[in-house]
């Protein structure tokens, strides 16, 4: 009896702060699915697992460098960029292999986010300036660079479009699509490089308290632009995937996207000043998060038009709800 | 009596104190001269560059205009910088914007009178404010996550209450004072905003309470321990940031005649980019409403001179990232430089 109470109080943190995640997810979707009709279905799953599968990718990158203390708001930028690049290469010649399509989206991405990651570890200057900055410049590249043309479906390659539908294992109708598998692999990889490895646990320290890093003599300036490099390369490959699943690509595609990066971190329980938080909670706070919005949108009850005020109102409740679990945990 | 006395005993033993004060004087003209002075030369350039390239440039219509294009946004960048000098921000003011402009849209076509339904829009800021507020100073949550979540959360209410129409009620009294002008050839957005600055000015420099602001942005430990109530200030300051948005989405209403779900958006950035052009530290602390104005000037002065020459407005966006990383890394320069010097030995 006293080893379970004992075990219970040696739970991590974040171990126990994704669990509350996971419930709030289980109640989420029991709670829609008294007011919706067949609700809870393989359709749901295969809808919102390939829409998650975007925003968690996006998330893990945001990750990386929140945990820094640092803030990328240009993801949203890179992704458009990667997109719309990636989309004209491949309208202009369909016999690119998929594997350099992909390579191509990660290294454009990784490029944006090398210079993110000069400017705040090299010249010192605030990332929330910097990518604040990078936001407005990359979408001009990307306005300047596409004329205003559009990326058409009809010019991409067949293997890019059948890409979204592609699946890996089926189950009678639920589908576990490839899109949502190189989600598990990121996710996987990354947990287990942030958890495991010297990188990963540095990332923490130099969040948790600079001063502290720089004592240990931690290469501070290169671990953080590392950070910004991968969270740059990470919003290419969702810049692909985003590219996969949309087809037609203009220069607003991606607009709004590090918000949500940001809300997902923030709801997945990543101390926005860096520190603690976990690849797993980015994850599931994206999962929560584009749950909430698609069971929004179907649900006949609530206007569509209500989703944002609720979904505002939920980034706020599951801070919150951290917050007080964060304060009774340096109590006892 | 005192005053001579100090005189007399500050010339005799000179030594003792007028070379540290003469040094803080020095150090103080130094950086006035150099950020400031910075912005200035910028600006001087710019309007320079404005006027080669167009003679209408400097005629008072087209500095008028100039203003009234952007004037939502500038009478919001005043209480901007003062959060940010208070080390917080606030990212959903421009969300506030278009809730107060829908409020508004919305209550004049269900038939409230148009006064009643001003007191209710410029109500709903301060509440929101307030709102912001309470998570931020009772909760003690971070503004950066709170205001995030509210510039998702006041544009959806925005949404919910006009949805995807737009609305068109306005009596014509309020059009004509969103575009009329109201004396001489003021309208009165611009006047409210120079009354709101001058009033800026004079809370930042010569109030209390204006440095109870700096000095929580310096340190909130200190601050609490000096005795100055730390959540009242913070809950005052998000409370008027949600007033002024309130008053800036009417303005906007008034302006455009007519109110949309999306009015506002993205306008946060430009206002942030802005405020930390002038010289606010995003870490609280430092910052002048001086440099805050040469910034206004600056950036208004460049989109309109962007404009007249005929470039679009997602290059004018780039080109004030640009400008903003820029000045962002001028005070690092300047560190290297300082530094370099004081290896060489005092100046003084």
């Amino acid at each position: 009896m006293t080893s379970v109470v004992k075990r219970r109080l040696h739970l991590r943190h974040e171990t126990r702060r994704e669990g509350v995640l996971v419930l709030i997810i289980v109640l989420v979707l029991f709670g829609f699915s008294l007011f919706i009709e067949n609700y809870l279905s393989a359709r749901l799953f295969n809808r919102v697992s390939t829409s998650v599968a975007i925003l968690a990718i996006l998330a893990i990158g945001q990750t990386l460098v929140v945990l820094t203390r640092n803030i990328d708001l240009s993801v949203g930028s890179i992704v458009g960029f990667t997109a719309y690049f990636v989309g004209q290469q491949l309208s202009l010649n369909n016999e690119i292999a998929p594997l350099v399509a992909v390579l191509m989206a990660v290294g454009v991405g990784a490029g944006l986010g090398a210079v993110n990651g000069f400017l705040v570890a090299f010249c010192k200057i605030p990332a929330i300036i910097v990518t604040l900055g990078t936001l407005a410049i990359f979408r001009t590249l990307l306005v300047e660079y596409s004329d205003a043309q559009t990326i058409l479906t009809v010019n991409l390659p067949q293997w890019l479009l059948d890409l979204p539908r592609l699946n890996v294992i089926s189950f009678e109708r639920l589908h576990l699509r490839a899109v949502v598998v190189v989600m598990l692999v990121v996710a996987v990889l990354f947990q287990l490089l942030m958890r495991y490895t010297s990188f990963g646990r540095r990332l923490y320290a130099i969040g948790s308290s600079p001063e502290a890093a720089h004592n240990a003599g931690f290469p501070i300036k290169r671990l953080v632009f590392t950070a910004f490099v991968l969270c740059g390369a990470l919003a290419g490959l969702t810049g692909f995937l985003f590219l996969a699943r949309f087809g037609n690509i203009t220069v607003v595609a991606g607009l709004g996207f590090e918000l949500k990066s940001v809300a997902a971190v923030v709801v997945g329980g990543i101390n926005i000043f860096g520190g603690s938080g976990s690849v797993l909670g980015a994850v599931l706070g994206a999962s929560l998060i584009d749950l909430l919005e698609n069971s929004l949108i179907r649900s006949l009850q609530i206007s569509e038009f209500l989703r944002d005020a609720l979904l505002g109102m939920l980034i706020l409740a599951a801070v919150a709800i951290d917050r007080v679990l964060m304060k009774r945990r340096r109590g006892s | 009596m005192t005053g001579t006395s100090g005189e007399n005993s500050g010339s005799s033993a000179s030594a003792g104190w007028a070379q540290p004060v003469r040094r803080n004087l020095f150090a103080l003209g130094s950086s006035l001269l150099s950020w400031e002075g910075f912005l200035a030369f910028l600006l001087v350039c710019v309007v320079g560059l404005n006027i080669y390239n167009s003679e209408s440039f400097l005629s008072a219509g087209n500095l008028i205009n100039l203003f009234m294009l952007s004037i939502e946004k500038v009478i919001v960048v005043l209480i901007m910088a003062f959060i940010i000098m208070n080390a917080e921000i606030d990212l959903s003011v421009a969300s506030m914007m278009g809730l107060s402009a829908c409020a508004l849209g919305w209550m004049v076509q269900q038939g409230v009178p148009m006064s009643a339904a001003l007191a209710l829009s410029l109500a709903i800021g301060v509440l929101g404010g307030a709102f912001n507020g309470f998570w931020i100073t009772v909760v003690g949550l971070p503004s950066l996550v709170v205001t995030l979540a509210m510039l998702i959360g006041f544009r959806g209410l925005a949404r919910v209450i006009v949805e995807d129409r737009s609305i068109k009620a306005f009596p014509e009294w309020f059009e004509n004072l969103g575009q009329q002008p109201l004396i001489g050839p003021f309208p009165f957005a611009l006047i409210l905003f120079f009354v709101l600055l001058v009033i800026a000015v004079i809370v930042l420099s010569y109030s209390g309470f204006g440095r109870k602001v700096r000095i929580i942005g310096i340190s909130q430990d200190v601050a609490r321990y000096s005795g100055i109530d730390v959540a009242r200030v913070k809950m005052l300051l998000f409370a008027t940031s949600g007033f002024l948005s309130a008053v800036a989405g009417v303005l906007f209403a008034a302006r455009l005649g007519t109110v949309r779900g999306d009015m506002g958006l993205g306008f946060e950035l430009d206002i942030i980019t802005i405020v930390l052009l002038g010289g606010v530290s995003i870490f609280g602390g430092t910052g002048s409403m001086f440099g805050v104005i040469l910034s206004i000037f600056i950036v208004l002065c460049l989109r309109n001179g962007m404009a007249l020459s005929n470039i679009t407005g997602h290059i004018q966006t780039g080109v004030i990232g640009t400008i903003l990383i820029l000045s962002a890394m001028i005070p690092n320069i300047r560190n290297v430089l300082s530094g370099l010097i004081s290896k060489r030995g005092p100046l003084g």
